[in-house]
C-alpha cells in the first residue's frame, strides 16, 4: 500500500491539510486501513523534499500548513497508477508450505490440516461478508475494499479444494481412512525444484 | 423449537456391493432466523442433505424435523401440504414455469395449497414487491433477465408463510455482483421464523451464512464458529 501515493491522489483534487488528508485516506479505503497523522506528515515532508508537492509557506508541517501537487507530482502519479504491481506469488507462501509438510509428517492426515485452513479462511470470509452487508448502498470505497479480501481469500480456499482432491485423486490419502495411510513424498519434491 | 432437525440421517443408494452411502449419520439442527451453509465437493452428498431436509427424498435411516412436524410420522398427504405451506426451495436454474407470469408463478403454491385466486395473487404481488419486481409481475420468464428470473424464483420460495428456505446453489450462472444481490435477499429472507439451509461449493456465497457446515463423503467434518464480529477486521494492522 503506497501512502505516498494515495496522498498525491488526494491532493490532485486541490489543496489540503495534512488532518484533512488522513480522514480522507481512511474514508476511501473503507476505513480499514488506518493511518496515524506522523506517518502523514513525514509522508508529505517526503513528497515536498522530492518536489512532487508544494507547500504555502515555509512554516514547520503542521495542521495549518496546506499543500498541493506539483506538474511532476501529477506525472508521477499517473504512472504509479498504470505500473502493474508485483503480482508474481511469494518465494515462500505459508499456507503451501504447511501443507506440504503435512503429507511427510508421520500421525498427521493432511486432509485434516486442510480442513482447518479452510474453516479459518471461511470464517474470515463471513466476518467481512458481515462488514459488507452491514455497509450503506453509497459505501462504494468500502466495498471495493472487501471485495479484494473476498477473492483473495476466496482463493485460499480453492486452492486448497484442489489440493484436497488432487491428493485424494493420486491416492495419497484414503477417502475417509486412517491416519496411518501415509502418503508418498513425490509431490514435496517436484516442488522443491520449483522453488 | 428448531426450524429444522436432522438426527442420525444416512442415505444409502443401491444394494449389496454395489451400495453407496450418499449421506452417513448426518445430525444437523437449523435454529429459527438462522441461516446454515453446508459446504462440500461433488458428490459429498450436499444436495441429497438438501433433499431430505425438504422431505423430497427419504432418509434410508434416521429422522427429519421441520418445525414440528417429525417427517416419516407424517403421511404422504401431510408431507405434500408441509412441503407446499413451510418449505420454499430455490433450484440453480430457477425451475420457473415458462407459460406463467412471474405473479403466476409465485402464486401458484399457494393456489395448490388451495389459496383463492385473488389472495394468491396478493400475497405474490407482495413478494414480488420485496424483491424489486412489483413491475415484473405481469411479464414471463422469458422476458426477464437472469438476475431477475431468480428474484423471482426467490419470490416462490418465500411466498406465504414459509418456515423454511432450502436453496441449491441459488445463484446459480449469475455473476458476482447478481450473485451476492440473491444472497443478500435469501440472507435478509432468513429472519424471526423463517430459517434457511444453502448448499453451494462457492465459499463467497457460504460467506452469507450465520454457520458454514463442511460435507465430505456424507459426513459433517466441521463447522464455522460463530464470529469475533467485524470489530476484529477493522483492527486490523495499519501494515496489511
Amino acid at each position: 500500500m503506497s501512502v505516498r501515493h494515495a496522498l498525491l491522489a488526494l491532493l490532485s483534487e486541490g489543496p489540503k491539510y495534512g488532518l484533512q488528508l488522513r480522514d480522507e485516506f481512511e474514508a476511501r479505503t473503507g476505513e480499514v486501513w488506518p493511518l496515524n497523522v506522523g506517518q502523514v506528515y513525514t509522508t508529505l515532508q517526503r513528497l515536498e523534499r522530492d518536489g512532487l508537492i508544494e507547500s504555502d509557506g515555509e512554516d514547520e508541517v503542521g495542521p495549518q500548513k496546506s499543500f498541493r501537487v506539483t506538474v511532476d507530482g501529477a506525472a508521477e502519479l499517473d504512472t504509479w497508477l498504470r505500473t502493474p504491481p508485483d503480482l508474481s506469488a511469494p518465494p515462500r507462501d505459508e499456507l503451501v508450505i504447511k501443507v506440504l509438510v503435512a503429507i511427510r509428517v508421520p500421525g498427521v492426515e493432511v486432509r485434516d490440516v486442510i480442513q482447518t485452513h479452510r474453516r479459518h479462511a471461511v470464517e474470515l470470509m463471513q466476518e467481512w461478508t458481515r462488514v459488507k452487508r452491514d455497509a450503506g448502498p453509497d459505501e462504494l470505497s468500502l466495498a471495493l475494499v472487501i471485495d479484494a479480501e473476498l477473492f483473495r481469500l476466496d482463493s485460499v480456499v480453492r486452492w486448497l479444494d484442489t489440493a484436497d482432491a488432487r491428493l485424494r485423486r493420486a491416492g495419497t490419502v484414503p477417502a475417509s481412512g486412517p491416519p496411518s495411510a501415509l502418503p508418498d513424498p513425490g509431490p514435496v519434491r517436484a516442488v522443491e525444484v520449483r522453488r | 423449537m428448531s426450524a429444522l432437525t436432522l438426527t442420525g440421517v444416512s442415505k444409502v443408494y443401491g444394494k449389496g456391493a454395489g451400495q453407496v452411502y450418499a449421506l452417513r449419520a448426518v445430525d444437523l439442527t437449523v435454529e429459527p432466523g438462522e441461516l446454515v451453509a453446508v459446504m462440500g465437493p461433488s458428490g459429498s452428498g450436499k444436495s441429497t442433505l438438501l433433499t431430505i431436509a425438504g422431505s423430497l427424498e427419504e432418509p434410508t435411516d434416521g429422522e427429519v424435523t421441520v418445525g414440528e412436524s417429525p417427517v416419516s410420522r407424517l403421511s404422504r398427504g401431510e408431507r405434500a401440504a408441509l412441503r407446499r405451506r413451510a418449505i420454499g426451495y430455490v433450484f440453480q436454474d430457477f425451475n420457473l414455469l415458462a407459460g406463467l407470469t412471474s405473479a403466476e408463478n409465485v402464486s401458484l403454491p399457494l393456489e395448490l395449497d388451495g389459496v383463492a385466486g385473488r389472495a394468491a395473487r396478493a400475497a405474490a404481488l407482495v413478494a414480488l414487491d420485496r424483491l424489486g419486481l412489483a413491475d415484473r409481475a405481469g411479464r414471463f420468464p422469458d422476458e426477464l433477465s437472469g438476475g431477475e428470473r431468480q428474484r423471482v424464483a426467490i419470490a416462490r420460495a418465500v411466498v406465504g408463510e414459509r418456515r423454511l428456505i432450502l436453496a441449491d446453489e441459488p445463484s446459480g450462472a449469475l455473476d458476482s455482483v447478481n450473485g451476492e444481490a440473491v444472497m443478500r435477499l435469501v440472507r435478509e429472507t432468513c429472519q424471526g421464523a423463517v430459517a434457511g439451509v444453502v448448499v453451494t461449493h462457492d465459499a463467497q456465497l457460504a460467506s452469507w451464512a450465520d454457520r458454514v457446515v463442511f460435507l465430505r463423503d456424507g459426513r459433517i467434518i466441521d463447522q464455522t464458529t460463530p464470529a469475533r464480529g467485524p470489530e476484529s477486521l477493522l483492527d486490523a494492522d495499519p501494515a496489511r
